[in-house]
């Protein structure tokens, strides 16, 4: 029946994620983090709550196996720009157990044993180069599509791009002979692609506790700042915008979570619903700290101030999927089928 | 967390598809087209006959016991056939406040008729000079005996003409500030110097400017006390804050995706366009996160939360969403959707046309987009006051 109460247990899973941030996440340690966008030191502490285990079945050494849980979770990640590549390895995870092969279910024992990241390449392999692989720089194993075949990769040399918008920990990786093949055939395919979904849930929820916290920040500077002799938030101009974008990012976030609970249910239309989620995460994250960095003015301009920190990331995770409007393309071919190609003349 | 609106809801739905199938039908559809009055007496008769005017309430209240997700399972369906909903939407606005603040007659003559569909209820907040300042009213009653005497004059009465009262909002002290020297009553709109002028409007739904030229009414239609009316008006307004569009904008998106999944004469189906599909789609997903927002209010109330500022992040992020979908919608299909429609019982591109025009209201009755902002800024977000409070 139709419940938008969190249990006491994700209410505990949330506030504990935020008690670690709060003391160990600050924006000084998300600055020192930049070079890399990873701590290894709160990757270590994450994985203390619980981290990757959380979202795979128990029977896999998971702790249940909810994504609406890892969806919780990065919400919190989102709200500290937290520089883990924890959504990642979930979806990572989550695609090794799902492929329920032999190889597969080794190399998710090894990834669990050694703590380390793991990630997914959302874009397949060409001549053997995966271009621009979330979290490629830290994650020990890469789960890649190369043509037909589901494969893991560890060991290849990545190849950073430093200093990149959201200082994210994004990297080329190569396919080389020591590639385990993990699955093949249309159907490993298809659970690859569906752990990509997975993946754009999980970003969804980061990019509307990004987009929540930039609110906040909005909140708090235009409340304090003065001009004409009033708070800058006394300006409807102002005060409507933060309402407008507070707003879109509560659907997002009820979006995201709904599309978490879709995937774990199988319910009606859960690809379309994971997909739509990204879009609506990313539009309303987007807007929201746009115009928060805005309302800065010129102080929103200067590193110094934290807004920066977020407008980058969220606009960098948009670009870690891809095109925002082809992602839209693909709510389309979700909901209505595939578009037919006009006939060849 | 669920979001599956349960097994008793999706049984509702087979209920009343068959009683709409009895009640509504494309001969209601023109008279409503006609006249503009979106009001069938026989069709609110047998609704509450159902107990399903005031689906919510207990059967001994003349309601039908209804959890909040059949109620909301019944009241897609009823949109979905248009059936003639708007009186019986501002009627129960004020039974429901009757509820809370009516006397025992007044529950017993008025409120009971109301949820059996026997009554009629209008609104009469706005005037010429005060719409979103509702507590500016001027309309003024005068104390005389057991009677008063309302002189004045209402804009925007939608449904006076088949009403049987107008709640009105009126002022009774002009000497103290705004919000403490209004009164609301229910007033016959058989009185005596009551009077009607129609007003044409771009959605084409009726609505009405009345004018009261030294009304009489017993002091028995009061409701709540003297000079506490905006307490009692802002229940109502509450009421009918929290209301979602994305059901509307549902229907018009599953339209156009049927219409521009057609062939055209050299075979191409506009659904193929990326360009299309992407403002569909962006339609689709702006429509979903209405909706959610919509059931996140219900849900609050359901629980015993007040959804204040929930219920208008619904209801402005919904309607501004219904009328960017309808405006982006007509583009996609170009000079065709100049077809003028009434939007009643059709499925065409027309229903589209009219759904744009009809849309441009959404965004300003029951509270405008930028009440509604401000009190998500103040009330939500607890930024300062943008309005002065007079």
């Amino acid at each position: 029946m139709f419940d938008l109460g969190l249990s006491n247990e994700q209410e505990q899973l949330q506030s504990a994620y935020r008690g670690l941030f709060e003391r160990e996440c600050t924006t000084e340690m998300v600055r020192a983090s930049e070079e890399t966008g990873f701590s290894a030191g709160l990757w270590a502490r994450v994985g203390e709550l619980g981290g990757v285990d959380m979202s795979l079945p128990e029977n896999l050494g998971g702790a249940g196996g909810l994504l609406l849980d890892a969806v919780l979770v990065n919400e919190v990640i989102g709200a500290y720009v937290a520089p883990l590549p924890l959504a990642e390895s979930m979806a990572a995870s989550r695609l090794l157990a799902a492929l329920d092969t032999d190889p597969a279910r080794r190399v998710l024992a090894q990834v669990l044993a050694s703590g380390q990241p793991v990630t997914l390449s959302p874009r397949p392999a060409v001549d053997g180069r995966l271009g621009w692989v979330p979290a490629g720089l830290v994650a020990d194993v890469v789960v890649a599509r190369d043509g037909d075949r589901i494969i893991a990769q560890r060991g290849d040399q990545p190849t950073p791009f430093p200093g990149n918008l959201g200082a994210l920990p994004v990297a080329d990786r190569q396919i080389t002979t020591d590639a385990i093949e993990l699955a093949a055939g249309p159907e490993a395919v298809a659970v690859f692609a569906d752990a990509v979904l997975e993946w754009h849930c999980l970003v969804a929820a980061q990019s509307v506790g990004a987009g929540k916290r930039a609110v906040e920040i909005g909140v708090a500077y235009t409340t304090d700042r003065y001009a004409f002799g009033v708070p800058i938030a006394s300006f409807q101009t102002i005060a409507h915008r933060l309402a407008d974008a507070a707003t879109a990012l509560d659907g997002a976030q009820l979006l995201a979570r709904k599309a978490a609970w879709a995937i774990d249910s199988r319910a009606d239309r859960w690809r379309a619903l994971a997909q739509m989620a990204f879009v609506g995460a990313d539009e309303a994250a987007q807007t929201a700290v746009d115009e928060v960095l805005h309302f800065h003015g010129g102080y929103g301009f200067m590193l110094e101030y934290d807004i920066q920190l977020y407008f980058r990331r969220i606009k960098a995770w948009s670009l870690q999927v891809g095109d925002h409007r082809k992602e839209l393309e693909a709510v389309a071919d979700l909901l209505w089928g595939a578009p037919r190609l006009p006939a060849a003349v | 967390m669920d979001f599956d609106l349960g097994a008793e809801a999706e049984a509702v739905r087979k209920d009343v598809r068959e009683f709409i199938a009895e009640n509504v039908n494309s001969d209601i559809h023109q008279r409503m087209a006609d006249t503009g009055t979106y009001y069938d007496a026989d069709f609110a008769r047998a609704l509450g006959a159902r107990g399903w005017i005031a689906a919510g309430w207990p059967v001994e209240e003349g309601g039908s016991g209804r959890n909040w997700l059949e109620q909301v399972a019944l009241n897609q369906e009823l949109r979905h056939a248009d059936a003639p909903m708007d009186a019986i939407g501002t009627t129960m606005l004020i039974a429901s406040t009757l509820r809370m603040f009516g006397t025992p007659e007044q529950k017993e003559t008025i409120m009971k008729p109301a949820v059996r569909g026997e009554v009629v209820i209008a609104l009469g907040y706005t005037e010429p000079d005060s719409g979103s300042d509702a507590a500016a009213a001027r309309t003024r009653a005068v104390r005389d005996g057991d009677e008063w005497v309302i002189d004045g004059e209402k804009m925007f009465t939608t449904l006076a003409q088949v009403a049987d009262y107008v709640f009105m909002l009126t002022r009774t002290n002009p000497d103290v500030k705004k919000h403490r020297g209004l009164t609301t009553f229910l007033v016959p709109t058989t009185s005596a110097g009551f009077s009607i002028s129609e007003v044409k409007t771009l959605g084409g739904e009726r609505t009405n400017i009345t004018t009261y030229e030294g009304v009489r009414i017993p002091d028995s239609l009061r409701v709540g006390e003297v000079d506490q009316g905006w307490s009692v008006a802002s229940a109502a307004l509450e009421l009918e804050h929290s209301g979602s569009y994305a059901g509307e904008t549902l229907e018009v998106l599953a339209v156009a995706v049927e219409q521009a999944s057609q062939p055209g004469p050299d075979g191409s189906r506009l659904i193929d366009d990326p360009s299309v599909r992407t403002r569909l789609a962006q339609a689709a997903v702006e429509a979903e996160m209405g909706d959610l927002l919509g059931m996140r209010a219900g849900w609050m109330h359901q629980v015993g939360q007040r959804p204040l500022v929930e219920g208008s992040m619904a209801k402005v992020y919904s309607s501004e969403a219904f009328s960017r979908a309808t405006s982006e919608i007509l583009d996609i299909f170009g000079p065709a959707s100049l077809q003028r429609g009434r939007g009643l019982g059709d499925e065409t591109l027309a229903m589209i046309e009219h759904a744009y025009r009809h849309s441009q209201v959404t965004r300003i009755y029951a509270g405008t987009s930028e009440i509604h902002r401000s009190i998500i800024a103040e009330a939500g977000l607890g930024l300062p006051r943008t309005r002065s409070a007079g």
